[in-house]
């Protein structure tokens, strides 16, 4: 049995308590992606967009699938002290992607707003989530979306009725835990009417050294005129494995920021799909990832410029460390009726050692006439020269290092635009790049013992 | 302060110092003057400790140390102070936190405690009015942007914090004009104690009119093939490199 048939069999096996208490579209759904694994595949390095990352190793390392809601015998909220300080924020946590039983969001946002699992709000709210639940995925064929799209059954839901501003921050936090092997499916649906604006962070905390295989999907509609700024922060042990799909579908006027910091992990794959499908709207996509030992981070973004005055701005930078492996691919489309569009694609990297390899591949694929355009990519070493420039003022190499290091990094980091959050954030890259624990000072749990 | 015995240095399998023989007590200023090529800026880097040169021979003293067993970042904690010809551009290293770390990572070297941030701030303030800096400039990334004159006062504004023993100049007065070459050339006066001494690499005599030194050498080929008081920057002006080529094929 190959590994499509393997994995089609989870859900066949399971399709009765899988599918139990939803509606039929998402049974549909679940369908139509479990036949799609067999005749389209799941993604190894002979596929294009994939041939820098390969998760078979980890989906044929007998994973216990997560298939149906986790109870927790400990209180996670007493556990769980994350939040920024100086900044109001509001954090949902999941259990091994399931929502989390005991999240108290009662009287927590304003009126209309919906946050619960998605779950739930199959079964509450099944016209919101019929209008927008798998409309965004890529047109091409992806046998990780597949996958989640046939067996994740919760994650969060998220929807900021029209003309609603969020102020609190929502952090999601994804603990991953339990002592086998685990294959952890999270689907998150986020949608904002017009002239809504929200600010999420989503972070994935695995409790244990076990070799896990997380694959989490975000679905965003972003309606005319509205904001939303997204924020992933990954921090996983050398163990898992982490794929994470982010598509963003975005209406006129509308304004999107995302960066994912990719701090830590074994193997970690982002993918981001943003389509400007509204006049005028504006998207930023930004990625930081520091790698080292023998770690692996991919990232693969495609912005699809559908609708004419639409701007994208898309700046990703890599540190790759010992012999870590690092990939960028980017594409940007922008489509026959995208004229005046302006799309700027940049990929730096620092490679500090001769071991370390990143590949790049910045794309333009344009069918407009009256467009502005560019792409590039960099890979090189600490500049020698400013190297020694610091050294001959007395700082030690090591500190030499850190401060260009950080300084390359602070490219992407100084573009959060929320002071406590940025020097949260600025704080735990500073203490990756000096190889500390990369843990948030307030954190209880010490899971980057584990490390 | 500073004695240099039979220095050879090279890059790449070539020789650029072919012995060198110098002694700057404290309190002088030395100036060494050379055509293009003849090693000036290859004996700042060797004093410095950059890695691109091989010392084959030779040994420097400075301050009854071994200054060649030395990293780069000890040399600069003992007192050596380089102003660099080309001052590199930092892009995202503030001028603050750049100087704030080397000025702390010196004092911990000495055994002294780190400055506070506002005994820090207080001690910049005064460095950058003895000195003439914008104050704007404090405010940016190291040398980013800065114009061929703000760079070069940028590095005696480093040195003025730095407080070396000994300082070299590598050719602080190309690039200026008037008036900042008098900025730059009042700074390094007013840096002067009888405690430190100075090392000027210049082409031009311009300089010596207002960087007064004790002895000027002539570099040539590696070797310094004369060595006179400040008069000689004069004669050379004068007589051009020609005369001493002519002078040592005699």
């Amino acid at each position: 049995m190959n590994l499509e048939e393997k994995l089609y069999n989870i859900y066949a096996d399971n399709k009765d308590k899988l599918n139990m208490d939803i509606p039929d579209f998402i049974r549909e759904y679940a369908d139509i992606a479990a036949n799609s694994i067999i005749k389209n595949g799941i993604p190894d390095k002979s596929y294009e967009n994939y041939k820098y990352s390969d998760f078979s190793g980890f989906l044929n390392n007998g994973l216990e699938y997560s298939l149906e809601p986790e109870k927790t015998n400990i209180d996670l909220n007493e556990y769980w002290q994350c939040q920024v300080p100086d900044m109001d924020t509001q954090v949902i946590l999941l259990s091994n992607a399931w929502y989390y039983e005991k999240n108290n969001l009662e009287n927590k946002f304003p009126k209309g707003v919906i946050v619960c699992g998605l779950r739930e709000a199959f079964v509450k709210y099944p016209e919101i989530v019929k209008k927008h639940y798998s409309k965004y995925l890529p047109q091409n064929k992806d046998g990780y979306i597949d996958l989640n799209t046939a067996i994740a059954r919760d994650g969060v839901f998220i929807y900021v009725p029209k003309g609603v501003k969020i102020d609190k921050t929502i952090q999601l936090v994804n603990l991953i835990h339990g002592f086998a092997n685990r294959a952890v499916m999270q689907r998150n649906l986020v949608v904002l009417e017009e002239d809504a604006s929200l600010r999420m962070i989503i972070c994935d905390h695995t409790l244990n050294r076990t070799q896990n295989f997380i694959n989490s999907l975000t679905e965003s509609y972003i309606g005319k005129n509205a904001h939303l700024e997204y924020y992933s922060i990954q921090n996983e042990p050398d163990t898992a494995a982490l794929l994470n799909t982010l598509c963003f579908y975005q209406e006129a006027n509308s304004h999107l920021t995302n960066l994912a910091f990719s701090l830590h992990g074994g193997s970690l794959r982002n993918n981001v799909y943003s389509t400007l499908a509204g006049e005028r709207a504006h998207s930023n996509l930004y990625g930081l990832f520091l790698s080292d030992k023998k770690q692996r981070v991919d990232n693969y973004t495609y912005i699809d410029h559908k609708a004419p005055t639409c701007t994208s701005n898309e700046l990703y930078k890599g540190i790759l460390d010992d012999n870590a492996r690092g990939a960028f691919s980017g594409k940007i489309m922008v489509r026959p009726d995208a004229q005046k569009t302006e799309a700027y694609q940049t990929n730096n990297n620092l490679c500090l050692t001769d071991t370390a390899k990143m590949r790049t591949k910045p794309q333009l694929e344009i069918y407009a006439d009256d467009v502005k355009c560019s792409h590039g990519a960099t890979v090189g070493q600490l500049d020698q020269e400013a190297l020694f420039y610091l050294q001959s003022r007395g700082i030690s190499k090591k500190e030499a290092k850190l401060m260009l290091m950080f300084a390359f990094a602070n490219d992407i980091v100084r573009n959060i635009p929320v002071i406590p959050l940025k020097e949260q954030i600025s704080g735990l890259v500073d203490n990756r790049l000096r190889g500390e624990f990369t843990e948030c000072k307030h954190c209880l749990l010490n899971c980057s013992r584990n490390r | 302060m500073l004695s240099i015995k039979n220095l050879h240095a090279e890059i790449d399998g070539k020789e650029i110092l072919k012995g060198i023989n110098l002694e700057i007590k404290a309190g002088e200023i030395h100036a060494i003057m050379g055509p293009n090529g003849s090693g000036k800026s290859t004996l700042a880097s060797v004093l410095t400790g950059r890695d691109l040169f091989t010392v084959t021979e030779g040994k420097v003293v400075f301050k009854g140390r071994d200054l060649l067993e030395m990293a780069p970042e000890d040399r600069a904690r003992e007192g050596v102070f380089l102003s660099f010809q080309y001052p590199i551009e930092i892009p995202g290293v503030s001028m603050v936190n750049f100087m704030k770390t080397a000025v702390n990572e010196q004092r911990k070297y000495k055994g002294e405690k780190p400055l506070s941030s506002a005994e820090f701030l207080k001690f910049m303030r005064e460095k950058k009015e003895m000195v003439e800096i914008d104050t704007q400039l404090t405010n940016r990334s190291v040398n980013e942007g800065f114009s061929g004159g703000e760079k070069k006062k940028n590095e005696i504004f480093q040195m003025a914090m730095l407080q070396p023993d000994f300082a070299i100049l590598d050719e602080t007065d190309s690039g200026l004009d008037i008036d900042a070459l008098r900025i730059v050339a009042n700074g390094v006066n007013k840096l002067k104690t009888p405690n430190n001494c100075a090392l000027v690499i210049t082409h031009y005599q311009r300089l010596l009119d207002y960087i007064v030194p004790d002895i000027v050498h002539i570099l040539y080929d590696g070797k310094i093939v004369k060595s006179a008081g400040k008069d000689l920057a004069l004669e050379l002006e004068e007589k051009g490199y020609e005369w001493i080529k002519n002078e040592l094929a005699k």
